[in-house]
């Protein structure tokens, strides 16, 4: 499904240039659920760019389902399937949720398919269809919106960068369900999700850690979660790791 | 009275959204003459005895009736001034819709200057929809100069939605407006400039009732090498409350000017003013690039959602 070979990522700073991502090679099979967990200033985020494409890499290959994407634009990759919700999601003055979604859906859709992407992420429709993507929407609210737009799109490959952060008030377990939901639906789907949530770990089917721009362990969650779970904050654990390495 | 061809008839398709002949009462002006007028029990369309425009009188407690007065103009060279007022009867409910579209295939400029004025009687509500368009690939220029008065009455309401999104190569808009006791002016100003354009807009809203309120916004998007200024000011006179909004979208070359501006005479009077002037974020296209949009597809769904 996704083929990161030898990818760097570097970034020009005051006191010369960062290595953000370092060499990393990765594979992922399809219809997976794999978490990118990890210290804060990792490159967890970075490495989500990359594969969708909002930052050029410095080095390396990236191919997705056999195609070489290295030189592909974001828009590009978006149509070969690939999805991404930001971690903080973009504000539109003018723009509604139902444009957002008709816009995400790449084709005329009803009112009532709208209506049910943001039921899915447990908005009540009626009250958001009409609304602007603007400030008068809490970060909450922006969150699971962002979220209904990869619904509404037919994606092979679903990045979510903390999907969990700002939704305290809807409950993880519909997070969790629309996850799950995503998979089973046909044709399957990769997801893809920078977390630090146990909850969240606990679910996948795969766990890669990311430290200081280098994957620090990668395996099936039986292999990675012992040495996380039973901590409060599964970055705690992760930054022991590192300090071990 | 002169009948309308194709061209005349897209015009008044784009300003007025007509595709024929509308309901209610309605002046049709093509290029400088009537082509079609009609008045009803209620609304009644006179013209002017020097023949500079029309006078239209809406009989007090009027409501669910419209006037359309859209004007077109498609020969080239043509120049022209008219005055239409509007004597808006007491607690009467009325939709307004005016427009002017030039179409200039030819040379020398074309040019519309419409000065209309309202007389807004007490308790009275006025919804007013002006568009202007301009289209044809002549060197002349289209220029529309439109003079907006509003005199508002205790207690009336006027909602006022002005756009020109395309084709017009010069514009100097002129809104001015005074609210006395308890009225309420809303204003949604639209404006798109393209190509080598110019638009000047300037309001002048004088609050001069106890109670009296306004908020008018323009939303704008200046591109190529374009220039706009927008000229937004509230005056307040008595406890009244208004609130000024100019937003702009800048693009390649383009320039914007906005001076928003308040003036305060009474202690009880509240005024607000917002400005902003700003680029396209980096981040709302990348956004509906990750959806499968191209840049330039992203960019146009941006701005059509930011002038709708």
């Amino acid at each position: 499904m996704l083929d990161l070979k030898n990818v760097s990522f570097r970034a020009e700073s005051e006191n010369g240039e960062i290595r953000i991502i370092n060499d990393i090679s990765l594979h992922l099979e399809p219809n997976k659920f794999i978490v990118i967990t990890g210290p804060n200033g990792g490159g967890k985020s970075t490495l989500a760019r990359l594969i969708a494409g909002i930052s050029p890499i410095s080095g390396g290959k990236i191919f997705f389902e056999g195609t070489d994407i290295t030189e592909k634009s974001i828009t590009e990759r978006a149509k070969l399937g690939i999805g991404f919700a930001f971690q903080q999601p973009v504000r539109f003055k003018g723009l509604t949720v139902f444009d957002l979604l008709r816009i995400a859906a790449g084709k005329t859709i009803s009112v009532s398919e709208a209506c049910g992407y943001l039921s899915e992420v447990g908005l009540c429709a009626k009250d958001y269809i009409k609304r602007e993507v603007n400030a008068s929407l809490s970060g909450g609210e922006l969150k699971r919106i962002e979220i209904a737009t990869i619904l509404a799109r037919d994606v092979k490959l679903a990045i979510f960068d903390e999907p969990e952060a700002g939704i305290d008030l809807w409950s993880f377990k519909n997070l969790i369900r629309i996850f799950e939901k995503m998979q089973q639906s046909e044709g399957g789907r990769s997801i893809l999700v920078i977390s630090h949530q146990e909850r969240i770990l606990n679910i996948a089917d795969e766990i890669i850690v990311l430290s200081e721009g280098s994957i620090l362990r990668q395996g099936s969650r039986e292999e990675i979660l012992p040495d996380i779970i039973g901590t409060k904050y599964a970055a705690d654990v992760c930054r022991k790791l590192s300090e071990e390495a | 009275m002169a009948k309308m061809d194709a061209i005349q008839m897209q015009l008044l398709q784009e300003v007025a959204g007509l595709h024929e002949i509308p309901e209610g009462a309605y002046n049709l002006r093509a290029n400088g003459q009537t082509a079609a007028r009609q008045s009803t029990a209620n609304i009644e369309i006179t013209p002017k005895e020097n023949g500079s425009g029309i006078d239209i009188r809406i009989k007090a407690g009027t409501t669910h009736e419209s006037v359309h007065i859209p004007v077109v103009l498609s020969e080239s060279g043509l120049k022209e001034t008219v005055y239409n007022d509007f004597y808006v009867g007491d607690d009467a409910d009325v939709l307004i819709v005016a427009g002017c579209g030039i179409d200039n295939c030819g040379k020398q400029d074309s040019e519309h200057d419409g000065i209309h004025r309202f007389f807004i009687g007490k308790n009275a509500k006025v919804r007013y929809v002006e568009k202007h368009y301009g289209s044809g690939s002549g060197d002349g220029k289209r220029i529309l100069n439109p003079v907006t008065e509003v005199y508002m009455d205790e207690g009336s309401a006027m909602e006022m939605e002005m756009v020109q999104i395309k084709g017009v190569d010069s514009t100097h808009r002129t809104t001015v407006a005074e609210l006395k006791a308890d009225a309420k002016l809303t204003v949604r100003e639209r404006l798109m400039t393209h190509g080598e354009q110019s638009a000047y807009s300037t309001y002048k809203v004088t609050l001069d009732g106890d109670g009296s309120s306004a908020d008018v916004v323009s939303r704008s998007v200046a591109r190529d090498h374009s220039e706009q200024k927008l000229d937004l000011c509230v005056l307040g006179n008595a406890a009244c409350s208004g609130h000024t909004e100019c937003d702009s979208i800048i693009m390649d070359s383009g320039r914007i000017l906005a001076v928003p501006s308040l003036e305060a005479n009474c202690v009880d009077a509240q005024l607000v003013h917002e400005a902003a002037i700003g680029k396209i974020a980096g981040e709302q296209l990348i956004k509906l690039m990750t959806l499968g949009l191209t840049e330039a597809e992203a960019e146009e769904q941006i701005i059509n959602g930011f002038l709708k």
